[in-house]
C-alpha cells in the first residue's frame, strides 16, 4: 500500500507545482488582477509569487515530491510528547514503586474521587472489585475485573490523572499508585514493588476477556435482508413507557415557550414577574440590610465567579440543597473553621489548622486557592489551584453570595 | 444576579400541559378563522411601521430570542460531573441535515480547552522517515478537502438499552452532529513524514492523541488512516468551536466520536495498538456471556423520527402532517427509509430529501394525512450494503442486556390523540 501511494504522489508532485501556484495566484489576486492564462504558464511576474513556484521546486527536488512543510522534530520534543506505553511494557521509563508507596500517593491524589479502597465515590468510576460480575445483569467493571493490560493503567494514570492536575506525578509516583491498584484488586501481595522490570510479568485476569469486533459475522450477515413490509407482526402492545421513570431533565425554557404559544404574550410577561418577584423576595429575605453592609457583593464579579466556579463544582457544591460531596458544600464557607463541616473528612493538616483557630475569610481562601498544596500540606484536595488573582477574587465574589457572613 | 442564580423550574407536565392547551389554542382558533379578521393582518405592525436592527447591532449573529429553547442540554445525573461529560444536540428542533456548531452535542474528558493557533503543534512520529513537527499555519499550506460527515458518540442511545428511559429524540439520539469539514486528509501528513521506515503498512496503525489532559489517546488501523481520515481545522465553512477542537481536530468518517480526537496534537505510527483507556475500559462491549467485543468502531445504519417526538408534539390536529427524521450509516450511503404507524406492523417507504452522501445525515419525509387517532411511529434505515436498522429485539438477542454503545435499534415514539408524544418500548 505505500508503494502505490508513493508512487501517486510522485507522478503527481509536477503538475502541483503549477496547480498550486496559480491556486495562489487565483486566490490572492482574483478582484485586482484577473486571471490570465499565458502569463500564469510563463510563470508570474509578481516576486512574491515567484518564490512559491521556485521554492515548491526545490522542494520536489530534495523531499521526493514531498511539500517540504513542517520542520522534524526535536528528539526532547519527542520525549516529551511521546510517551504512550503498550501491552508488553514498551515506552515505559525505568522507575519503580511499592504497594505501601502507593497507598500514601493514593490516599493524597485519588481517594478523593475513587474512595479509600478504589471502590469509587458517587458516580465517579470504581477501580476494584467486580471480580466475576460480567456475565450479570450490571457487570461491575474495574481495573481487577474488566482491563485487560496493566499498562493501560499506568498510561492513563501518567498522562492524565490526578483529574485536574493531570501530568504532575513523578514517574515513580505512578509506579507506586499502579503497584497500590494491584494490590487493591488483590492481585499483588502488600510487599510487591512494581518495576520497569518486571511490569510486563503481570497478567490481568480478563486479558483473554475481549473479542475482535464480529458484527460482521454475528449481525451483518442477518441483518443485510430485504424489510418486511406487510403483516409483520399480530399485534403490538407498549411494554415500557420513559415517562415511567421521571428521569428526563425539565426544559424550563421550553415550558415557558409552550405556555406562550398556549396564552398569548401577556400570559408571557405574567410569568417573567412572578418569577422576578419571586427571586427578589429571595434576596431581601437572605440578605438583611445589616449583614450586606458587612459584606459587600460585587455582582458583576460574582457573575464572574460563577464561571470560574464550573472548575470547582465537580466536588464542591453551592445553592439551596447543597451537600458534600468529594468536597465539603461551599454555602456560609467565610466565618467557617478550617476543617469545620462535621463528617467531611478532611486532610488531618486541614483539622489542625482548624484546631489552632484557622477560619476561612478572603485572606486565607486566597492563598489556599493560589497554591493548595502550599497552603494545606496533603490537603485531599485535587485541584492544582488557580493560576490567576482575578479568578480567586472573582469565585471568592462569587461564594460570598452563598454566604450569610 | 436574579435571573443567572436561579434554580430549575418546575416540571414535564406543566410543560406538556402547555403543549396540551397550545394545541386546543390552534383547533380553537382555526375554528373561528372566518368570524374575524385579524389585527395581524388588519392593523399595522410596529415592525412594519418602524426600524428593525441596524448593521452593526451584532458583529456575529447568535439565532432570535424566540429560538432560544433551542440549544444543547445535558443530563446530569449521567455522569459524576459536567467536565467530563456530554450534551445533547436538539435534533427535534433542526431541520435538513448540517447541525450548526453552536448547539452540536459536545463531549470531553477533561473539559473544552482553550488552545491558539500560535501555540498549537502537531507532531507525526514513530514508524516514519523524519519526524515532523508542523504549526497551524503549516496545515493550511497543503492541499484541502471538503466533506460533510456525521460524528456519533458510540454511547449515543445508551440510556435505551435496558428500556425506555429518557423522554426526548434530543436525549435519545443527541449525541450526534453532521458538519461540512474542511482539512488536510491525514494521509498527506504521513506521506510528508514518510511511511518507507513503516515497511508493509497492512499491519501497521496509528495512535491519535490530542492536547487536553485527557489526552483520549486511540488506535485507528493504517487502512483507516490513508483512506478517509481527515485532519480538520473547519466545520460549516468557519473555525472549529472550541468545544469541538479548535483548532484542529481529528475527522474519522463512519467511526464513532471517541475516535474523533480533539486538539490534536501528534499522530504516532505504530506495529500494534496502544490499548488506550479508551479503547479497553471504555468504548468496549460486553455481552451475555462477559467477554467483551473491541475495536467496534463502525457506527451501524440507524435513525430516528425528529418530529413528531415527545418535544415536538403535535399541536395542528389531524389532518395534513408532515413526519420527519433524520438517517445515516457508517457504512457508507443511506438509500431508503421506512416508517411505521403501528409500532412495525406495517411499513412505508419515506422520501428522502435529497440522495445520501456517504457517512453522512439523510433527511427523510413521510408527508402524511393524520387521522387524530393515536400511533406508534418508528422509522427503518437501510444503507447501500444492504443493511437493515435492527429492532432493539433483535440487538438484544445477539448482544444480552449489558451492552452501553452501538445501540442503533428502531425507536418508537407512541403518539397520543392530542398529539403529545413519548418515548416508549413496544412488544
Amino acid at each position: 500500500m505505500s508503494k502505490s501511494l508513493k508512487l501517486t504522489g510522485t507522478a503527481l508532485a509536477g503538475t502541483a507545482v503549477v496547480l498550486i501556484a496559480a491556486h495562489n495566484f487565483a486566490d490572492r489576486f482574483v478582484s485586482p488582477m484577473p486571471t490570465d492564462a499565458p502569463r500564469l504558464s510563463a510563470g508570474p511576474s509578481n516576486p512574491d509569487l515567484g518564490f512559491m513556484v521556485a521554492a515548491a521546486q526545490a522542494d520536489e527536488a530534495t523531499h521526493d515530491g514531498r511539500y517540504g512543510i513542517g520542520r522534524p522534530a526535536a528528539p526532547e520534543e519527542l520525549a516529551a510528547w511521546d510517551v504512550d506505553v503498550r501491552p508488553d511494557g514498551q515506552g515505559l521509563p525505568p522507575g519503580s514503586g511499592s504497594v505501601m508507596e502507593g497507598e500514601e500517593a493514593y490516599l493524597t491524589y485519588c481517594a478523593a474521587c475513587h474512595g479509600d479502597f478504589a471502590e469509587g465515590l458517587g458516580n465517579w468510576p470504581p477501580l476494584s472489585g467486580g471480580e466475576g460480575t460480567l456475565a450479570n445483569e450490571d457487570p461491575v467493571k474495574t481495573i481487577g475485573s474488566y482491563w485487560p493490560y496493566l499498562s493501560t493503567v499506568w498510561d492513563y494514570v501518567h498522562r492524565s490523572m490526578p483529574y485536574g492536575n493531570a501530568q504532575s506525578l513523578s514517574t515513580d509516583e505512578v509506579y507506586a499508585i499502579t503497584a497500590y491498584l494491584l494490590y487493591s484488586n488483590f492481585l499483588v501481595e502488600d510487599d510487591f514493588v512494581l518495576t520497569n522490570e518486571n511490569f510486563a510479568e503481570i497478567e490481568m485476569p480478563n486479558a483473554d476477556g475481549f473479542i475482535i469486533d464480529d458484527r460482521p459475522e454475528t449481525e451483518y450477515t442477518i441483518w443485510r435482508t430485504e424489510p418486511c413490509m406487510e403483516n409483520c407482526k399480530d399485534e403490538v402492545e407498549i411494554t415500557l413507557r420513559a415517562t415511567d421513570l421521571g428521569v428526563t431533565p425539565v426544559d424550563p425554557e421550553q415550558e415557558e415557550a409552550a405556555a406562550q404559544t398556549g396564552t398569548g404574550s401577556s400570559g408571557e410577561e405574567t410569568v417573567d414577574t412572578a418569577a422576578v418577584a419571586e427571586d427578589t423576595g429571595d434576596m431581601t429575605e437572605t440578605a438583611p440590610e445589616a449583614e450586606t453592609a458587612a459584606m459587600e457583593i460585587d455582582m458583576a464579579l460574582a457573575q464572574d465567579g460563577e464561571s470560574v466556579f464550573r472548575q470547582c463544582q465537580a466536588c464542591h457544591q453551592v445553592g439551596e440543597n447543597a451537600q458534600n460531596r468529594t468536597g465539603p458544600h461551599l454555602n456560609d464557607l467565610f466565618g467557617r473553621e478550617m476543617g469545620g463541616i462535621d463528617g467531611f473528612r478532611y486532610s488531618n493538616t486541614l483539622l489542625e489548622m482548624g484546631e489552632e483557630g484557622g477560619v476561612w475569610n478572603e485572606e486565607t481562601l486566597a492563598k489556599f486557592l493560589a497554591n493548595p498544596r502550599e497552603y494545606v500540606q496533603r490537603t485531599k484536595m485535587a485541584f492544582a489551584g488557580l493560576r490567576n488573582d482575578e479568578d480567586i477574587a472573582a469565585v471568592t465574589e462569587y461564594l460570598k453570595t452563598y454566604s450569610e457572613n | 444576579m436574579t435571573t443567572s442564580f436561579k434554580g430549575p423550574k418546575p416540571s414535564r407536565r406543566q410543560f406538556l400541559t402547555g403543549a396540551a392547551a397550545a394545541g386546543a389554542g390552534a383547533v380553537a382558533a382555526k375554528a373561528g378563522h372566518a368570524a374575524s379578521p385579524n389585527p395581524l393582518i388588519t392593523d399595522v405592525q410596529p415592525w412594519a411601521s418602524g426600524w428593525g436592527d441596524p448593521v452593526d447591532a451584532t458583529p456575529y449573529g447568535m439565532p432570535i430570542k424566540f429560538e432560544d429553547h433551542v440549544i444543547r442540554r445535558n443530563v446530569e445525573w449521567l455522569t459524576a460531573d459536567t467536565i467530563s461529560s456530554i450534551n445533547f444536540t436538539p435534533i427535534h428542533a433542526l431541520e435538513g441535515t448540517i447541525t450548526p456548531q453552536g448547539c452540536a452535542f459536545e463531549r470531553h474528558h477533561s473539559g473544552a480547552i482553550e488552545l491558539a493557533k500560535p501555540d498549537y503543534r502537531l507532531m507525526i512520529n514513530g514508524l516514519v522517515d523524519t519526524p515532523l513537527v508542523f504549526s497551524y499555519e503549516d496545515l493550511e499550506r497543503f492541499p484541502r478537502e471538503n466533506h460533510v460527515y456525521f460524528c456519533e458518540c458510540a454511547a449515543n442511545t445508551g440510556m435505551e438499552w435496558a428500556g425506555a428511559q429518557l423522554n426526548g429524540a434530543q436525549y435519545t439520539h443527541g449525541m450526534i452532529h453532521n458538519m461540512e469539514y474542511t482539512g488536510v486528509p491525514l494521509r498527506t501528513l504521513l506521506q510528508e513524514a514518510g511511511l518507507d521506515a513503516a515497511g508493509d503498512l497492512s499491519d501497521k496503525w496509528v495512535f491519535v492523541e490530542g492536547a487536553d489532559a485527557s489526552s483520549n489517546g486511540r488506535s485507528i488501523p493504517m487502512d483507516k488512516a490513508l483512506d478517509d481520515v481527515l485532519v480538520a481545522f473547519k466545520a460549516n465553512g468557519e473555525a472549529l468551536r472550541k468545544e469541538h477542537g479548535y483548532p484542529v481536530r481529528l475527522v474519522v468518517p463512519g467511526w464513532e466520536g471517541n475516535m474523533w480526537v480533539k486538539w490534536l496534537r501528534r499522530v504516532e505510527v505504530m506495529d500494534g495498538p496502544v490499548e488506550s483507556r479508551e479503547e479497553t475500559s471504555k468504548y468496549t462491549d460486553v455481552l451475555e456471556d462477559g467477554t467483551a467485543r473491541k475495536w467496534t468502531w463502525v457506527m451501524d445504519a440507524k435513525s430516528v423520527i425528529t418530529s413528531p417526538s415527545p418535544q415536538m408534539p403535535i399541536t395542528h390536529g389531524a389532518g395534513p402532517l408532515v413526519i420527519t427524521g433524520m438517517a445515516w450509516s457508517g457504512h457508507g450511503r443511506i438509500t431508503r427509509v421506512d416508517v411505521s404507524k403501528d409500532g412495525g406492523k406495517t411499513w412505508e417507504t419515506a422520501r428522502l430529501a435529497k440522495q445520501g452522501d456517504p457517512k453522512a445525515l439523510t433527511r427523510f419525509y413521510l408527508d402524511t394525512n393524520w387521522d387524530g387517532e393515536e400511533m406508534l411511529l418508528q422509522s427503518r434505515a437501510m444503507d447501500e450494503t444492504g443493511y437493515v436498522q435492527p429492532t432493539k429485539a433483535q440487538l438484544r438477542e445477539v448482544r444480552g442486556l449489558n451492552s452501553i454503545y452501538h445501540n442503533n435499534c428502531i425507536q418508537t415514539w407512541h403518539v397520543k390523540p392530542n398529539g403529545e408524544a413519548e418515548n416508549v418500548e413496544v412488544s
